[in-house]
């Protein structure tokens, strides 16, 4: 087991069902979704016109200069690790620059950015190219920016592998404080990709739900995962934070503490560039290995916040790890997709999911799974569809995220 | 044509979209990296913004020249002949 415990000490986000972490987890213990028929005009040549928008726009929040220097995407990173910040109540704790490092995710980067600028190139020429566009795009500005925001000067990483990006980040924030590269690491994930581009791709490689997106259709019922009418995902925004610390740290400064980080696993398929493998098998050496790492019997797994985007293979797969890992125990573990809510925030959707985790073992409660109407009889899991409390004493939480490409990432939270 | 301070208040509006410069600080003798905090990629758009607005061009070897708002100032005057 390795020496250095990480800790989790503060919490942030701006979700498409919250500006920040109360009402992100009030809404989603309330099973409210955040799917909404999107008001963009670009909506009206495309398929799916439905999304998740972020509750609290970021302008609301960060001042006018500052954000026009950020993509949407680091906008949202600097809104979360703001709050996440002040929650950990680090200013002014006597953390040494040296000792602080970032690892911020997104899966695809200042995707808007990079689209927008071309759009001013073909109409308006290369002169009006914004001289921001390279360091506002790059896939690790938002860790950049909020590095420089906080003047972290450990590390600054920004690891990428789609929607499995945001828990790759917290994976790696554990290894820099075990690793004793960092005492704090401002950890987690952000995605901005509400933009007919992606969405058409995603649309056209069967990804995405079409459904709702009729008129008179129902935005919010269309993330459905694990109930038999699901034929997709629904493309969410935003971003989320986590502040991990190691334990001698945090308890030096008497720092509050939410929970434990037990333990991460990472694997890789090798299977196809979109499919998971339907066997879960990399899925599954990915938990183990969490497990694995954090000493965690699985008989304390009590709880999962499960990737499961609403896919008809991926959901499915997801159950089979699950058993795989937990055996006969996977009957005492409550099982939940907040997507059902959010939608996917892809590199933002591991970290989300971090916090609802965290969230979840802190308050011993675990949100529903909303829309889940006629569950998928090939799906033997417990999913509540109304919040549940979760039991007391020393038990363990488990996020997952399976992004395109391959990367499984498991990450096993422990009760405070 | 334009006055010199008509100039100097349509550039003080672009320099306060960019930067967040407060308009009324953008006096024709303040600097703009000294005084105004205007970094070099905020005065390459800028300098943008001003060619859109004022129909000059303005090449990149002359922006290292205008290092106060005084100087923008008279090369647009300039430029606008």
């Amino acid at each position: 087991m390795p020496s250095t415990r990480v800790v989790v000490t503060g919490l942030g986000t701006t979700s498409p069902v919250g500006g920040d972490v109360a009402s992100t987890w009030q809404a989603m213990l309330s099973g409210t979704s955040g799917i909404r028929r999107l008001t963009d005009e670009w909506v009206d040549q495309l398929p799916v016109k439905i999304g998740g928008r972020v509750a609290v726009e970021p302008s609301e929040v960060l001042e006018r200069v500052k954000a026009r220097r950020l993509d949407r995407s680091s906008q949202f990173a600097m809104v979360a690790a703001e709050q996440a910040w002040a929650d950990a109540d680090l200013e002014g704790s006597g953390l040494e620059a040296e000792r602080l490092a970032v690892a911020l995710a997104s899966g695809i980067g200042g995707v808007t950015t990079l689209l927008d600028n071309y759009d001013i190139l073909l109409e308006k020429g290369a002169r009006r190219v914004s001289p921001l566009a390279v360091p506002m795009l790059m896939p690790n500005a938002p860790a950049a920016n909020v590095s420089l925001k906080y003047g972290a000067r450990a590390a600054v990483h920004a690891p990428t592998s789609a929607c499995a990006s945001g828990n790759e980040a917290i994976a790696m924030a554990i290894d820099l404080i075990r690793l004793g590269r960092a005492d704090v690491v401002i950890a987690g994930g952000t995605e901005a990709a509400i933009h007919p581009l992606p969405m058409a791709a995603f649309a056209n490689m069967m990804a995405l739900s079409k459904t709702g997106s009729e008129d008179g259709g129902d935005p919010t019922t269309v993330s459905r995962p694990w109930d038999t009418g699901r034929d997709g995902f629904v493309l969410g925004e935003g971003g989320a934070v986590l502040i991990l610390e190691s334990e001698e740290h945090a308890r030096a400064r008497g720092a509050k503490v939410y929970a434990e980080v037990r333990g991460a696993g990472i694997s890789n398929d090798a299977h196809d560039i979109a499919q998971p493998d339907p066997e879960g098998r990399g899925g599954t050496r990915a938990i183990k290995m969490a497990l694995r790492e954090g000493d965690v019997d699985p008989a304390t797994v009590v709880h999962v916040n499960a990737h499961a985007t609403s896919t008809p293979k991926g959901d499915i797969a997801e159950g089979l790890m699950l058993h795989a890992v937990l055996g006969e125990h996977v009957d005492r573990c409550v099982v939940t997709s907040t997507k059902s809510m959010t939608g996917h925030l892809l590199g933002g959707a591991g970290a989300l999911e971090a916090v609802a985790t965290v969230m979840a073992l802190h308050d011993r409660v675990s949100p529903p799974t909303i829309n889940l109407d006629d569950k998928d009889p090939e799906v033997d899991l417990d999913i509540p569809t109304s919040k549940r409390d979760l039991p007391d004493g020393d038990v363990v939480a488990l996020n997952n995220s399976f992004g395109f490409g391959g990367a499984n990432v498991a990450v096993a939270f422990g009760s405070a | 044509m334009a006055s010199t301070e008509e100039i100097r208040a349509d550039l003080a509006e672009i320099v306060n979209e960019v930067a967040g410069v407060d308009a009324d600080d953008v006096q024709l003798d303040k600097s703009f990296v000294d005084d105004l905090d205007v970094d070099s990629l905020s005065m390459v758009e800028v300098v943008v913004a001003a060619e859109e607005k004022f129909g000059v061009t303005i090449p990149d070897d002359e922006v290292k020249n205008l290092k106060t708002v005084g100087d923008a100032v008279a090369y647009i005057e300039r430029a606008q002949g």
